[in-house]
Protein backbone atom coordinates (compact mmCIF):
# COMPACT_ATOMS: atom_id res chain seq x y z
CA UNK A 1 0.00 0.00 0.00
CA UNK A 2 1.48 3.34 -0.95
CA UNK A 3 0.57 6.56 0.80
CA UNK A 4 -0.94 9.32 -1.33
CA UNK A 5 2.14 11.52 -0.94
CA UNK A 6 4.51 8.91 -2.26
CA UNK A 7 5.16 9.72 -5.88
CA UNK A 8 5.34 7.07 -8.51
CA UNK A 9 8.17 7.44 -10.98
CA UNK A 10 7.41 8.00 -14.64
CA UNK A 11 7.06 4.96 -16.87
CA UNK A 12 8.36 5.26 -20.40
CA UNK A 13 9.10 8.88 -21.24
CA UNK A 14 7.95 9.91 -24.70
CA UNK A 15 8.47 13.08 -26.67
CA UNK A 16 5.14 14.90 -26.89
CA UNK A 17 4.61 18.02 -28.92
CA UNK A 18 1.48 20.16 -28.75
CA UNK A 19 1.10 22.10 -31.96
CA UNK A 20 -0.87 25.32 -31.57
CA UNK A 21 -2.12 26.96 -34.76
CA UNK A 22 -5.21 28.90 -33.70
CA UNK A 23 -5.75 32.39 -32.37
CA UNK A 24 -7.17 32.69 -28.85
CA UNK A 25 -10.84 33.56 -28.05
CA UNK A 26 -12.31 33.20 -31.57
CA UNK A 27 -12.33 29.42 -31.13
CA UNK A 28 -11.86 27.11 -28.15
CA UNK A 29 -8.71 25.39 -29.47
CA UNK A 30 -6.10 27.53 -27.68
CA UNK A 31 -7.71 27.12 -24.27
CA UNK A 32 -8.34 23.41 -24.81
CA UNK A 33 -4.71 22.85 -25.72
CA UNK A 34 -3.52 24.69 -22.65
CA UNK A 35 -5.79 22.65 -20.39
CA UNK A 36 -4.68 19.37 -21.93
CA UNK A 37 -1.02 20.35 -21.52
CA UNK A 38 -1.57 21.19 -17.84
CA UNK A 39 -3.34 17.91 -17.17
CA UNK A 40 -0.83 15.83 -19.13
CA UNK A 41 2.07 17.53 -17.32
CA UNK A 42 1.29 15.24 -14.37
CA UNK A 43 2.46 12.26 -16.44
CA UNK A 44 6.03 13.54 -16.57
CA UNK A 45 6.61 13.15 -20.27
CA UNK A 46 9.04 15.12 -22.42
CA UNK A 47 6.60 17.85 -23.40
CA UNK A 48 7.06 20.76 -25.76
CA UNK A 49 4.65 23.27 -27.25
CA UNK A 50 4.99 24.73 -30.72
CA UNK A 51 3.27 27.94 -31.73
CA UNK A 52 2.87 28.62 -35.42
CA UNK A 53 0.44 30.30 -37.82
CA UNK A 54 -2.24 32.14 -35.80
CA UNK A 55 -1.12 30.16 -32.75
CA UNK A 56 1.59 32.77 -32.15
CA UNK A 57 -1.21 35.21 -31.26
CA UNK A 58 -1.88 33.12 -28.13
CA UNK A 59 1.32 34.47 -26.62
CA UNK A 60 0.74 38.13 -27.48
CA UNK A 61 1.40 40.45 -24.56
CA UNK A 62 -1.24 42.80 -23.22
CA UNK A 63 -4.40 40.73 -23.71
CA UNK A 64 -7.34 42.39 -22.01
CA UNK A 65 -10.64 40.53 -22.31
CA UNK A 66 -12.80 42.68 -20.04
CA UNK A 67 -14.62 44.04 -23.07
CA UNK A 68 -15.62 40.66 -24.50
CA UNK A 69 -16.67 38.92 -21.28
CA UNK A 70 -14.34 35.95 -21.74
CA UNK A 71 -11.68 34.80 -19.34
CA UNK A 72 -8.19 36.07 -20.15
CA UNK A 73 -6.17 32.86 -20.00
CA UNK A 74 -2.93 34.37 -21.24
CA UNK A 75 -1.41 34.61 -17.70
CA UNK A 76 -1.64 30.81 -17.54
CA UNK A 77 1.14 30.46 -20.13
CA UNK A 78 3.43 31.89 -17.46
CA UNK A 79 2.47 29.03 -15.13
CA UNK A 80 3.77 26.40 -17.57
CA UNK A 81 7.28 26.66 -16.20
CA UNK A 82 6.01 25.56 -12.77
CA UNK A 83 4.49 22.52 -14.50
CA UNK A 84 7.93 21.73 -15.98
CA UNK A 85 6.73 22.61 -19.47
CA UNK A 86 9.68 24.71 -20.47
CA UNK A 87 10.11 24.04 -24.16
CA UNK A 88 8.06 26.62 -25.99
CA UNK A 89 8.93 26.98 -29.67
CA UNK A 90 7.67 29.81 -31.84
CA UNK A 91 8.01 29.82 -35.61
CA UNK A 92 9.90 32.87 -36.88
CA UNK A 93 8.04 33.04 -40.20
CA UNK A 94 4.67 33.07 -38.46
CA UNK A 95 5.77 35.97 -36.26
CA UNK A 96 7.15 37.92 -39.23
CA UNK A 97 3.98 37.51 -41.34
CA UNK A 98 2.05 39.05 -38.47
CA UNK A 99 4.43 41.92 -37.86
CA UNK A 100 5.33 40.50 -34.46
CA UNK A 101 8.68 39.98 -32.76
CA UNK A 102 9.87 38.05 -29.74
CA UNK A 103 9.42 41.22 -27.63
CA UNK A 104 5.67 41.02 -28.26
CA UNK A 105 5.41 37.68 -26.45
CA UNK A 106 4.49 37.25 -22.80
CA UNK A 107 6.74 34.29 -21.95
CA UNK A 108 10.33 33.40 -22.79
CA UNK A 109 10.35 31.22 -25.91
CA UNK A 110 12.74 29.83 -28.46
CA UNK A 111 12.11 31.39 -31.85
CA UNK A 112 13.10 29.10 -34.69
CA UNK A 113 12.77 28.83 -38.45
CA UNK A 114 10.04 26.81 -40.12
CA UNK A 115 12.73 24.41 -41.30
CA UNK A 116 14.11 23.85 -37.80
CA UNK A 117 10.61 23.40 -36.41
CA UNK A 118 9.84 20.84 -39.10
CA UNK A 119 12.92 18.89 -38.03
CA UNK A 120 11.80 19.05 -34.43
CA UNK A 121 8.33 17.77 -35.36
CA UNK A 122 9.99 14.82 -37.07
CA UNK A 123 11.73 13.87 -33.84
CA UNK A 124 8.50 13.64 -31.83
CA UNK A 125 6.82 10.40 -30.85
CA UNK A 126 3.41 11.95 -30.30
CA UNK A 127 2.07 15.13 -31.90
CA UNK A 128 -1.19 16.65 -30.73
CA UNK A 129 -2.62 19.30 -32.97
CA UNK A 130 -4.85 22.16 -31.86
CA UNK B 1 -29.31 50.07 -50.66
CA UNK B 2 -26.50 49.97 -48.14
CA UNK B 3 -24.92 46.87 -46.75
CA UNK B 4 -22.81 46.23 -43.68
CA UNK B 5 -20.46 43.27 -44.05
CA UNK B 6 -19.03 41.60 -40.96
CA UNK B 7 -15.94 39.39 -41.05
CA UNK B 8 -15.06 37.25 -38.03
CA UNK B 9 -12.20 35.05 -39.28
CA UNK B 10 -8.48 35.71 -39.35
CA UNK B 11 -7.22 36.48 -42.86
CA UNK B 12 -4.29 34.16 -42.15
CA UNK B 13 -6.54 31.20 -41.55
CA UNK B 14 -9.48 31.62 -43.93
CA UNK B 15 -10.21 33.45 -47.14
CA UNK B 16 -13.26 35.09 -45.56
CA UNK B 17 -11.90 38.63 -45.82
CA UNK B 18 -10.77 38.12 -49.44
CA UNK B 19 -14.16 36.74 -50.36
CA UNK B 20 -15.97 39.54 -48.56
CA UNK B 21 -13.91 42.21 -50.31
CA UNK B 22 -14.50 40.51 -53.63
CA UNK B 23 -18.24 40.75 -53.19
CA UNK B 24 -18.70 43.98 -51.28
CA UNK B 25 -19.93 46.65 -53.68
CA UNK B 26 -18.54 50.18 -53.56
CA UNK B 27 -19.93 52.22 -50.71
CA UNK B 28 -20.73 49.29 -48.46
CA UNK B 29 -19.24 49.18 -44.99
CA UNK B 30 -17.02 46.47 -43.54
CA UNK B 31 -16.74 45.65 -39.86
CA UNK B 32 -14.05 43.29 -38.56
CA UNK B 33 -14.94 41.38 -35.39
CA UNK B 34 -13.61 38.45 -33.32
CA UNK B 35 -10.60 36.85 -35.08
CA UNK B 36 -11.40 39.08 -38.05
CA UNK B 37 -9.71 41.97 -36.23
CA UNK B 38 -6.29 40.59 -37.17
CA UNK B 39 -7.09 41.77 -40.70
CA UNK B 40 -7.15 45.38 -39.51
CA UNK B 41 -3.58 45.46 -38.25
CA UNK B 42 -0.72 47.40 -39.77
CA UNK B 43 2.51 45.66 -40.69
CA UNK B 44 1.21 42.16 -41.41
CA UNK B 45 1.38 40.09 -44.61
CA UNK B 46 -2.31 40.92 -45.22
CA UNK B 47 -2.29 44.64 -44.40
CA UNK B 48 -2.36 45.62 -48.09
CA UNK B 49 -5.57 43.71 -48.59
CA UNK B 50 -7.52 45.93 -46.28
CA UNK B 51 -5.64 49.10 -47.17
CA UNK B 52 -6.78 48.55 -50.74
CA UNK B 53 -10.38 48.28 -49.61
CA UNK B 54 -10.34 51.69 -47.94
CA UNK B 55 -10.74 53.46 -51.29
CA UNK B 56 -14.25 52.06 -51.85
CA UNK B 57 -15.41 51.18 -48.36
CA UNK B 58 -15.63 52.52 -44.89
CA UNK B 59 -13.90 49.99 -42.66
CA UNK B 60 -14.43 49.45 -38.94
CA UNK B 61 -12.91 47.18 -36.33
CA UNK B 62 -14.40 46.20 -32.97
CA UNK B 63 -12.21 47.60 -30.17
CA UNK B 64 -13.05 45.07 -27.43
CA UNK B 65 -12.02 42.22 -29.75
CA UNK B 66 -8.77 44.03 -30.56
CA UNK B 67 -7.92 44.60 -26.90
CA UNK B 68 -8.76 41.01 -25.94
CA UNK B 69 -6.10 39.91 -28.42
CA UNK B 70 -3.46 42.21 -27.00
CA UNK B 71 -3.73 44.81 -29.76
CA UNK B 72 -4.23 48.55 -29.36
CA UNK B 73 -5.99 51.15 -31.50
CA UNK B 74 -2.69 52.58 -32.75
CA UNK B 75 -1.75 49.25 -34.36
CA UNK B 76 -4.70 49.52 -36.72
CA UNK B 77 -4.23 50.54 -40.39
CA UNK B 78 -4.73 54.26 -40.89
CA UNK B 79 -8.24 55.01 -42.11
CA UNK B 80 -9.85 52.11 -40.24
CA UNK B 81 -12.15 53.27 -37.43
CA UNK B 82 -12.20 51.52 -34.07
CA UNK B 83 -15.73 51.15 -32.66
CA UNK B 84 -17.16 49.77 -29.42
CA UNK B 85 -20.32 47.66 -29.07
CA UNK B 86 -22.42 50.83 -29.18
CA UNK B 87 -20.76 51.68 -32.48
CA UNK B 88 -21.51 48.17 -33.73
CA UNK B 89 -25.19 48.68 -32.97
CA UNK B 90 -25.15 52.11 -34.65
CA UNK B 91 -23.65 50.57 -37.77
CA UNK B 92 -26.31 47.88 -37.97
CA UNK B 93 -29.01 50.54 -37.59
CA UNK B 94 -27.45 52.79 -40.20
CA UNK B 95 -27.36 50.09 -42.83
CA UNK B 96 -30.38 48.36 -44.30
CA UNK B 97 -28.85 44.91 -44.22
CA UNK B 98 -26.07 42.99 -42.58
CA UNK B 99 -24.16 40.27 -44.36
CA UNK B 100 -22.12 38.13 -42.00
CA UNK B 101 -19.14 36.43 -43.64
CA UNK B 102 -18.36 33.41 -41.52
CA UNK C 1 -25.34 22.58 -2.50
CA UNK C 2 -25.29 26.18 -1.30
CA UNK C 3 -23.17 27.12 1.70
CA UNK C 4 -24.09 29.61 4.40
CA UNK C 5 -21.77 32.11 6.10
CA UNK C 6 -22.65 35.24 8.07
CA UNK C 7 -26.31 34.71 7.30
CA UNK C 8 -25.70 34.82 3.56
CA UNK C 9 -26.14 31.89 1.21
CA UNK C 10 -23.59 31.26 -1.53
CA UNK C 11 -23.96 29.07 -4.60
CA UNK C 12 -21.54 26.21 -5.12
CA UNK C 13 -21.22 23.46 -7.69
CA UNK C 14 -22.15 19.84 -6.89
CA UNK C 15 -18.72 19.20 -5.35
CA UNK C 16 -18.91 22.23 -3.09
CA UNK C 17 -16.67 24.60 -5.05
CA UNK C 18 -17.77 28.20 -4.93
CA UNK C 19 -19.68 29.22 -8.05
CA UNK C 20 -18.37 32.79 -8.10
CA UNK C 21 -14.78 33.40 -7.08
CA UNK C 22 -15.63 37.00 -6.22
CA UNK C 23 -18.02 35.88 -3.48
CA UNK C 24 -15.14 34.58 -1.40
CA UNK C 25 -14.37 35.81 2.11
CA UNK C 26 -12.51 34.25 5.06
CA UNK C 27 -15.73 33.44 6.94
CA UNK C 28 -16.91 31.47 3.95
CA UNK C 29 -13.69 29.44 3.97
CA UNK C 30 -14.18 28.71 7.67
CA UNK C 31 -17.79 27.65 7.03
CA UNK C 32 -16.71 25.28 4.26
CA UNK C 33 -14.08 23.76 6.53
CA UNK C 34 -16.59 23.36 9.34
CA UNK C 35 -18.95 21.52 7.00
CA UNK C 36 -16.06 19.08 6.40
CA UNK C 37 -15.47 18.80 10.17
CA UNK C 38 -12.23 20.79 10.06
CA UNK C 39 -10.97 23.89 11.88
CA UNK C 40 -8.63 26.25 10.08
CA UNK C 41 -5.45 27.33 11.86
CA UNK C 42 -2.71 29.68 10.65
CA UNK C 43 -1.00 26.89 8.71
CA UNK C 44 -4.18 26.28 6.72
CA UNK C 45 -4.57 30.00 6.09
CA UNK C 46 -1.02 30.22 4.82
CA UNK C 47 -1.82 27.69 2.10
CA UNK C 48 -5.24 29.15 1.34
CA UNK C 49 -3.79 32.62 0.92
CA UNK C 50 -0.98 31.25 -1.18
CA UNK C 51 -3.52 29.62 -3.51
CA UNK C 52 -5.47 32.84 -3.88
CA UNK C 53 -2.30 34.67 -4.85
CA UNK C 54 -1.36 31.92 -7.29
CA UNK C 55 -4.75 32.12 -8.93
CA UNK C 56 -4.56 35.89 -9.12
CA UNK C 57 -1.25 35.62 -10.96
CA UNK C 58 -1.83 32.66 -13.27
CA UNK C 59 -5.64 32.36 -13.50
CA UNK C 60 -5.60 28.66 -12.66
CA UNK C 61 -5.64 26.51 -9.55
CA UNK C 62 -2.35 24.61 -9.45
CA UNK C 63 -2.05 20.82 -9.56
CA UNK C 64 -0.90 19.34 -6.25
CA UNK C 65 2.63 18.67 -7.49
CA UNK C 66 2.96 22.27 -8.64
CA UNK C 67 1.46 23.59 -5.42
CA UNK C 68 3.88 21.55 -3.32
CA UNK C 69 6.88 22.81 -5.26
CA UNK C 70 5.72 26.43 -5.17
CA UNK C 71 4.98 26.29 -1.43
CA UNK C 72 8.47 24.91 -0.87
CA UNK C 73 9.95 27.77 -2.81
CA UNK C 74 8.04 30.35 -0.80
CA UNK C 75 7.70 28.86 2.68
CA UNK C 76 10.60 26.43 2.87
CA UNK C 77 11.09 22.66 2.50
CA UNK C 78 9.44 21.75 5.83
CA UNK C 79 6.15 23.03 4.36
CA UNK C 80 6.79 22.33 0.71
CA UNK C 81 6.29 18.59 0.96
CA UNK C 82 3.32 16.36 0.34
CA UNK C 83 3.23 14.87 3.82
CA UNK C 84 2.84 18.26 5.52
CA UNK C 85 0.19 19.39 3.03
CA UNK C 86 -1.78 16.13 3.28
CA UNK C 87 -1.81 16.42 7.05
CA UNK C 88 -3.28 19.90 6.76
CA UNK C 89 -5.73 18.94 4.02
CA UNK C 90 -6.41 15.20 4.21
CA UNK C 91 -8.87 15.25 1.29
CA UNK C 92 -6.00 16.26 -0.99
CA UNK C 93 -4.13 19.53 -0.59
CA UNK C 94 -4.92 21.08 -3.94
CA UNK C 95 -8.52 19.91 -4.01
CA UNK C 96 -9.53 20.74 -0.46
CA UNK C 97 -7.49 23.91 -0.04
CA UNK C 98 -8.67 25.23 -3.41
CA UNK C 99 -12.23 24.71 -2.32
CA UNK C 100 -11.71 26.74 0.86
CA UNK C 101 -9.87 29.39 -1.18
CA UNK C 102 -12.94 29.76 -3.39
CA UNK C 103 -11.08 28.59 -6.50
CA UNK C 104 -12.32 26.16 -9.12
CA UNK C 105 -11.23 22.55 -8.84
CA UNK C 106 -7.62 22.35 -10.01
CA UNK C 107 -6.90 21.22 -13.54
CA UNK C 108 -5.54 17.69 -13.31
CA UNK C 109 -5.82 17.71 -9.54
CA UNK C 110 -5.49 15.19 -6.75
Amino acid sequence: MSEPWEEEGPGTVKKFMYVNRKAPYGTIYALESLEVVLIAAAFEQDVSMAFLDDGVYQLKKGQDTKGIGQKNFSPTYRALEGYDVEKLYVEAESLAERGLSEDDLLVPVEVMSREALAELMNEQEVILSF
Amino acid sequence: MSMLHTVNKSPFERNTLVSCLGHATAGSAILLIEDGVYGALEGTAHSDLLRGALADHSVYVLGPDLNARGMTDDQVIEGVSVVDYGGFVDLTEKHEKVQAWL
Amino acid sequence: MPIEANGKVYETDEEGYLADLNDWNPDLAAAMAKADGADLDENHWEVINFLREYYEEYQIAPAVRVLTKAIGKKLGPDKGNSKYLYELFPYGPAKQACKYAGLPKPTGCV
